[in-house]
């Protein structure tokens, strides 16, 4: 057993801001979309659109922390990705029941397995920046209609972006059950808040 | 094209930071005592000292400096009641079909007691006489001139009884040496008791609005302080021809801001609020182009007073027992049956309905062939969601039943009012011969046979607008089941679903929960069998 420092704090800091946004975003985009009436639509409507612009500040932080920190490399992979990511997905499907190592260890240069680093990727480089452009189509519709967009895309994109919205549900739910994967049921939350983690030798 | 941004942050920075409040509009309206308003002080003028015999004597005296002032009246539609519009259909009071009181042909002496005009009692009126036009009704400054019911537009030249009330003379050279620009209780003598009394037409205009209270009417909230606008500030009349008709309404009026280049639209919420009216909620303002101002800013109609929704005219003519006329009245004392007129209902604090509008009425006139299988539209709105020009309009939808030809499925022209053996209906209570004498009168075709049809009226709402927080909350539409429940053609968030969105996502959501739960249920009774909590 040993303890390592996993996270900086900036990605602590920004990790737990985005988690708040996100989920505001979803509890008021939900209430918009006359799910629940959880505030009041005028109330969760300006919300969702304050949170908006703090989520696409969030991400380009981050962005900016990444690339000048070099820390991006942590999503970079080396050989065969898919036989890596079948491996994971192989320990979480068979091996995690039979109480078998983590295939992949975590340490200082390498925090991410393969289905981590594709999946964060994924949902950093194109679901999220995707849901966010198209959120914001939809908050400025006006212009881009006055612009020359048809003004029959309104329901389209509402509909994509309330799809969208659903599957970032799905991955809150299976990313919040993973935390409980780790070397403990908490360790990898507690790692997200002290940066500290107990990880396999 | 504006940068949304700047144009957004800015001015908000840039104000907040100068701390400046916006300038209340009770800054731009100043008080205006009569020396301010006029030149001439009329209580001086050696013609207007005397006792007035009649309506057309006071008209000579104001003609003679007032020299064109009859003829510009003759121009307009509250003289001719008669608007000619633009697919040849001739209307105007004179010509439409209404659920009300039907028409006016044969029933002048008591219709017309709303004209701006002395004397039209039939149709041999002379359109053409300037002492005829009645000044003192739109410029009686002391409140006191009425026109008799069934006066033919003549006020009570002596102490008068009528249905019980009673009318007392009217000292018109006190009327005519107190002249003024017409005032709320000016145009509401009619606009404000359309349909024969107080509240029964508009919903929006009755004369709770004389005075009204802020919560009734921000603009014309008369207190102290508060705007005490009169109809012909939005209604800015020149020649005396008054603008904003509902035979020509302006849907959706694009030029924004009358200042400093007007339009001939004055009477338009965005002639003075312009096209960007929401400073604090810019996504209010998206909502312009397709929703007019009215729809938010008038909650409900008929906030004070009740305003009649349902008018049967096929019950009416019961009589009791002893066959005397009937009227029965609900517990705030409004009929709710009357032997001359039918069953009414009414309702107060009223959900307008919503349709799509760009402007046009579809009216239906006594020459139209009507399908009386189903509920008639007397007129309604054109207008749909796809094209740019309509907008989601409030409006009073006046339901009833009146009588047709159900040969040539025409509707008819009853004459109502008349004395007995004059075949009126209010005198003698046959349909038949009612009928028959009115479209005589009109000299128009009758098959001899009628019967009764369900109508709709649409009135589009103006008036009554309510201080912006009682403006409708988001999720009055912005709901399932919320007030544009039933109207198509457009995406609303918070009512509208993808179905196809809504079962992914319902799979998503639930297939991740039962997902986790049911692995981590497996996690624990597999890891409980190895007798351990976590990884080695």
């Amino acid at each position: 057993m040993r303890r390592v420092y996993l996270y900086a704090r900036f990605q602590r800091f920004w990790h737990w801001m985005q988690a708040i946004i996100i989920l505001g975003l979803l509890f008021t985009g939900l209430e918009v979309h006359g799910l629940f009436i959880g505030i009041n639509y005028e109330d969760a409507c300006n919300l969702h659109n304050a949170l908006a612009f703090g989520l696409l500040g969030f991400i380009l932080l981050a962005f900016f922390w990444y690339i000048t920190t070099g820390d991006f490399r942590q999503y970079l992979t080396e050989g065969n990705l898919l036989e890596k990511i079948m491996l994971q997905v192989r320990y979480y499907m068979i091996g995690i029941f039979k109480n078998e190592p983590h295939p992949f260890k975590k340490n200082e240069i390498s925090r991410l397995n393969p289905l981590q680093r594709i999946t964060y990727l994924l949902l950093t480089l194109i679901g999220l920046p995707m849901q966010i452009v198209v959120g914001f189509i939809y908050y400025y519709f006006n212009e881009l209609v006055a612009f020359g967009m048809p003004s029959s895309w309104l329901a389209p994109i509402a509909w994509l972006h309330t799809l969208l919205a659903y599957l970032l549900i799905g991955f809150v739910v299976m990313h919040v059950y993973m935390t409980t994967t780790g070397h403990t049921l908490t360790s990898n939350i507690k790692a997200m808040i002290t940066g500290w983690e107990e990880v396999e030798e | 094209m504006k940068l949304p941004l700047i144009g957004r942050f800015v001015p908000v920075m840039l104000s907040s930071m100068l701390l400046c409040t916006p300038v209340s509009a009770v800054e731009f309206h100043r008080h205006l005592d009569s020396l301010s308003l006029s030149t001439a002080d009329h209580t001086k003028f050696k013609q207007l000292q005397k006792d007035f015999k009649s309506g057309p004597e006071v008209t000579r005296a104001c003609l003679e400096c007032h020299t064109e002032a009859a003829r510009q009246v003759h121009r307009t539609k509250h003289w001719t009641w008669e608007v000619p519009m633009k697919d040849g259909k001739l209307l105007g009071k004179r010509h439409v079909v209404n659920n009300f009181c039907i028409s006016v042909d044969g029933n002048e002496p008591r219709c017309t007691s709303c004209h701006v005009g002395y004397d039209w009692k039939d149709k041999s009126f002379d359109f053409t006489s300037q002492e005829h036009v009645d000044c003192l009704v739109c410029h009686d400054g002391t409140a006191t001139y009425k026109k008799l019911p069934p006066g033919a537009g003549h006020p009570a030249y002596k102490d008068t009884k009528v249905e019980g009330k009673n009318w007392p003379k009217v000292d018109l050279g006190h009327v005519a040496r107190n002249i003024k620009n017409p005032d709320r209780h000016n145009c509401g003598q009619c606009h404000f008791e359309g349909g024969g009394a107080d509240a029964v037409k508009h919903g929006d205009l009755d004369n709770s609005m004389v005075h009204p209270s802020e919560s009734l009417d921000v603009h014309m909230a008369s207190g102290p302080g508060q705007l005490n606008m009169t109809c012909i500030d939005c209604h800015k009349t020149t020649g005396h021809q008054v603008p904003g008709s509902r035979y020509t309404p302006h849907a959706s009026d694009a030029h924004g801001f009358d200042y400093p280049l007007p339009d001939d639209f004055p009477a338009t919420c965005s002639s003075c609020h312009g096209l960007e009216p929401h400073r604090k909620n810019k996504k209010l303002n998206d909502h312009i182009a397709r929703i007019a101002c009215q729809t938010c800013h008038i909650p409900t109609i008929a906030r004070e007073r009740a305003t009649k929704m349902w008018w049967d005219w096929s019950t009416a003519g019961r009589k009791d027992k002893d066959g005397r006329e009937i009227t029965r009245k609900d517990s705030t004392g409004l009929p709710v049956y009357v032997t001359k007129k039918g069953d009414f209902r009414w309702a107060k604090n009223v959900a307008p309905e919503y349709r799509w509008f760009n402007g046009n009425m579809n009216q239906i006139t006594f020459m139209t062939t009507i399908d009386d299988r189903k509920v008639v539209q007397i007129n309604h709105p054109d207008g749909k969601c796809e094209d740019n020009t309509s907008r989601i309009w409030p409006f009073k939808v006046h339901r009833g039943k009146q009588p047709y030809d159900t040969e040539t499925k025409r509707f008819v022209k009853p004459k109502l009012f008349g004395p007995k053996g004059s075949g009126a209906y209010w005198s003698d209570f046959d349909w038949g011969k009612s009928i028959e004498v009115g479209m005589k009168n009109a000299g128009m075709p009758y098959s001899g046979k009628y019967g009764f049809v369900e109508t709709e009226m649409y009135w589009p709402i103006n008036h009554m607008v309510a201080p912006k927080e009682q403006a409708l909350a988001c999720s009055e539409c912005h709901s399932r089941h919320g007030r544009l429940e039933q109207l198509c053609g457009i995406y609303l968030p918070g009512r509208d679903a993808n179905p196809v969105v809504e079962i992914i996502g319902l799979i998503v959501v639930a297939g991740s929960v039962l997902g986790v739960s049911a692995h981590g249920a497996i996690r624990y009774f597999t890891n409980r069998n190895k007798g351990k909590g976590g990884h080695q």
